[in-house]
């Protein structure tokens, strides 16, 4: 099982580079069988990651999302569905091949950390783990979603306003498309993320009697909230939009990293991973 | 080759000058003249395309039968004389017509080469034809060619992509900017007739609405009622500000009518809704620092021009390849044209019969290893000779002499390859 295990983790890299390297031929080529392709190819990827992901549950006996491993192929998980999903609803030309990359990049990431199964420590072993972990790293998925889409808006962007019109031009899609994108997902991306933080305080409460704490990653996870509300707050009352919520969008991200890697590490507090 | 030949008859916008394309430009349809040139004999398929920049006639004749000092008279009537015809006319025998019938249809021939309404303009011109029953099968077969030419060009190139004048790369960077732009508005202030074509492509692309300042009010009332808009005096000009996208300005003044700071306090009461703005005024009727506004985009008319020029030069590239796939596709017109004719089609009809006959030979004897020598030779005789007895009609029909006056071997060849198969075969070629 455990030789299984490993298999579907290795495939579920294997297939999701050649996801991203489909894309990468579709953004050159612009050929729309390719795209049809890729886009099979990252569904096929999306599979077999819930595959690892169920089978690590049923090895643990707990969901598979406290060690440094778990959580980044988790989010690796979260960020192809949310992709998929939105996918689903309407098409941003050419946002695949970015967040293909971004996957790809995400999941080589979770390769190299230690990928043994740990006990869960008496704290952690609750109903409220899958619910509280689970919908903060959904939220980190839109949300890095809006980074891809923030990062694509900035470089169209520069474009136009230079009006030098490079490689990216014609590729990448309208402004007004991309400054949308990035509001859904981040609209999605800060639901789930306020979610989070509340079954967060809720398991605390419960857990050692008190709804906050201050622990580190605590502190942070709320710095990050504030980011996207001034955010989401500003667009609606005087319509910050354009490179504004860009930029917003990849500060926003890089909250998110800092405190999904950064605070364990350096911060330390109950929320470190299992060594 | 076939006993018939294609010739192509032709003026267009490269040979010839307006005042002399005007004579022959069939403005009243296509019927009449194709009706006219029924009469003329000789002629077994044809098919006459008039546009605004080209005239063109694609034939079928019979060999030896030279038709074109009677298209000529057609053509040009007595307004110009055979001579003088002759420098303007051009005329393309086989090969290069089939080439220069393609290049037309992708469009690497039009006066904006990769635009699209040609293909249009050949597609109702066959249509006519083949209602007036004028195009036959190898017509038929060509034309059809041309369309999947022309739809192989778009595909495969980005020809058509391009936006080579100004007011196409108004429209396309207006799309850059506001993706889907049914619900954008455009101001025009001033009625300058770029200004005018600007808004028309828009209005093309299906904008909202259309308003229109304008120093004299009544002008800016008869433009604005062209494209069912609204006229608004000079006066109002910041304050309509707060409900377009996209304004295009070329009026003579000769003062900068639209500073930064007006813009700067409009874009807050637009909640930061992007203005595109598009100054084709020289002088420059907005202040060049307006580009430096966030959410707000500035072009004037030496940045639309490199707009064009760039698209210009990527066109010319993409022309490169598309020339390249007219010269594969009229090869391979011409190797099945080639094959049309009667004395190929006997051969290949031959080749196959006797291969069927010599493959279940082979297998039969393989079968049977104990039959002696002259039992073999008995079989193979018999093979061979139900194979001429089967060829015999198809041969007849293929040799036989033209019935009532008119040659129509195509058509038999056509029948002959179909119902043989032997169509496919060259295809795969």
């Amino acid at each position: 099982m455990e030789e299984i295990n490993y298999l579907l983790f290795q495939s579920a890299l294997g297939i999701t580079f050649t996801a991203a390297a489909a894309y990468l031929v579709f953004f050159v080529s612009q050929n729309n069988k390719i795209r049809k392709l890729a886009r099979m190819i990252l569904l096929v990827s999306g599979v077999v990651q819930t595959l690892y992901i169920g089978s690590r549950f049923v090895l643990a006996g707990h969901t598979p999302i406290t060690s440094q491993h778990e959580a980044v192929a988790f989010f690796a998980w979260a960020t192809t569905w949310a992709y998929l999903s939105f996918r689903w609803r309407y098409t941003v030309k050419n946002f695949g091949t970015f967040v293909s990359i971004l996957i790809f990049c995400q999941l080589l990431i979770a390769s190299f950390s230690q990928r043994d199964f740990s006990p869960l420590v008496p704290a952690l072993q609750s109903a409220w783990l899958p619910v509280h972990a689970g919908v903060s790293i959904i939220a980190y998925g839109f949300l890095s979603l809006a980074f891809c889409g923030g990062l694509m808006y900035l470089l169209q962007e520069r474009e136009l306003k230079s009006k030098k019109f490079g490689y990216f031009f014609a590729r990448f899609p309208s402004l007004d498309a991309l400054d949308q994108l990035n509001n859904h997902c981040l609209t999605a991306g800060f639901v789930f993320l306020t979610l989070g933080i509340v079954t967060g305080s809720i398991w605390a409460r419960q857990a050692w009697g008190t709804y906050w704490q201050w622990d580190p990653k605590e502190t942070w996870s709320l710095i990050t909230w504030f980011l996207y509300l001034v955010q989401l707050h500003q667009r609606f009352t005087v319509g910050w939009r354009g490179k504004r919520a860009a930029v917003m969008a990849i500060v926003g991200f890089a909250a998110v990293i800092f405190t999904l890697w950064g605070v364990p590490y350096l911060l330390g507090g109950v929320h470190s991973y299992a060594k | 080759m076939p006993s018939d030949k294609i010739m192509l008859l032709g003026v267009n916008h490269k040979t010839t000058p307006v005042e002399i394309r005007e004579k022959i430009a069939l403005a009243d349809g296509y019927e009449q003249p194709l009706a006219a040139m029924k009469n003329i004999t000789g002629l077994r398929e044809y098919y006459l395309l008039s546009t605004c920049n080209r005239v063109e006639l694609l034939l079928v004749t019979e060999a030896g039968n030279s038709v074109k000092d009677a298209i000529v008279d057609f053509l040009f009537g007595d307004t110009v004389t055979r001579e003088e015809s002759s420098q303007y006319l051009y005329i393309l025998h086989d090969r290069e017509a089939v080439h220069h019938l393609f290049m037309v249809a992708a469009s690497l021939d039009s006066m904006v080469v990769g635009e699209a309404q040609i293909l249009g303009q050949l597609k109702q011109a066959y249509r006519h034809a083949a209602h007036f029953g004028c195009t036959g099968p190898l017509l038929n077969k060509l034309i059809h060619k041309s369309f999947s030419v022309a739809k192989r060009v778009r595909t495969e190139t980005a020809i058509g992509s391009h936006a080579v004048s100004i007011s196409y790369a108004a429209v396309q960077l207006a799309k850059k900017i506001f993706g889907n732009l049914s619900d954008k508005k455009v101001l025009l202030i001033g009625a300058g007739e770029m200004a005018e074509l600007a808004a028309e492509h828009l209005v093309g692309q299906g904008v909202g609405s259309v308003t229109v300042a304008n120093r004299t009010l009544a002008r800016a009332v008869a433009l604005a009622q062209r494209f069912n808009g609204s006229a608004v005096s000079m006066e109002e000009l910041v304050a309509q500000l707060k409900h377009v996208d996209i304004i295009i300005s070329s009026t003579g003044a000769t003062e900068i009518i639209l500073r930064k700071d007006a813009v700067k306090s409009v874009m807050r009461a637009r909640m930061n809704r992007p203005l595109f703005f598009i100054d084709i005024a020289v002088p420059r009727d907005l202040d060049p620092g307006l580009n430096e506004l966030e959410n707000v985009y500035l072009y004037d008319i030496d940045d639309l021009s490199n707009v064009v020029q760039i698209n210009k030069s990527e066109r010319d590239k993409e022309a490169v390849k598309a020339a390249r796939i007219v010269d594969e596709e009229t090869l391979k017109f011409e190797r099945w044209f080639n094959g049309l004719a009667v004395t190929p089609t006997i051969q290949a009809l031959k080749k196959k019969m006797d291969e069927i006959g010599q493959l279940e030979l082979d297998r039969t004897l393989a079968r049977m290893p104990d039959m002696t020598d002259s039992e073999r030779e008995n079989l193979a005789r018999m093979v061979a000779a139900i194979t001429t007895k089967i060829l015999h009609d198809p041969l007849m029909f293929l040799k036989s002499e033209s019935c009532a006056g008119r040659d129509n071997s195509d058509l038999k060849v056509t029948t002959v390859r179909e119902l043989f198969g032997l169509e496919n075969k060259k295809d795969e070629q």
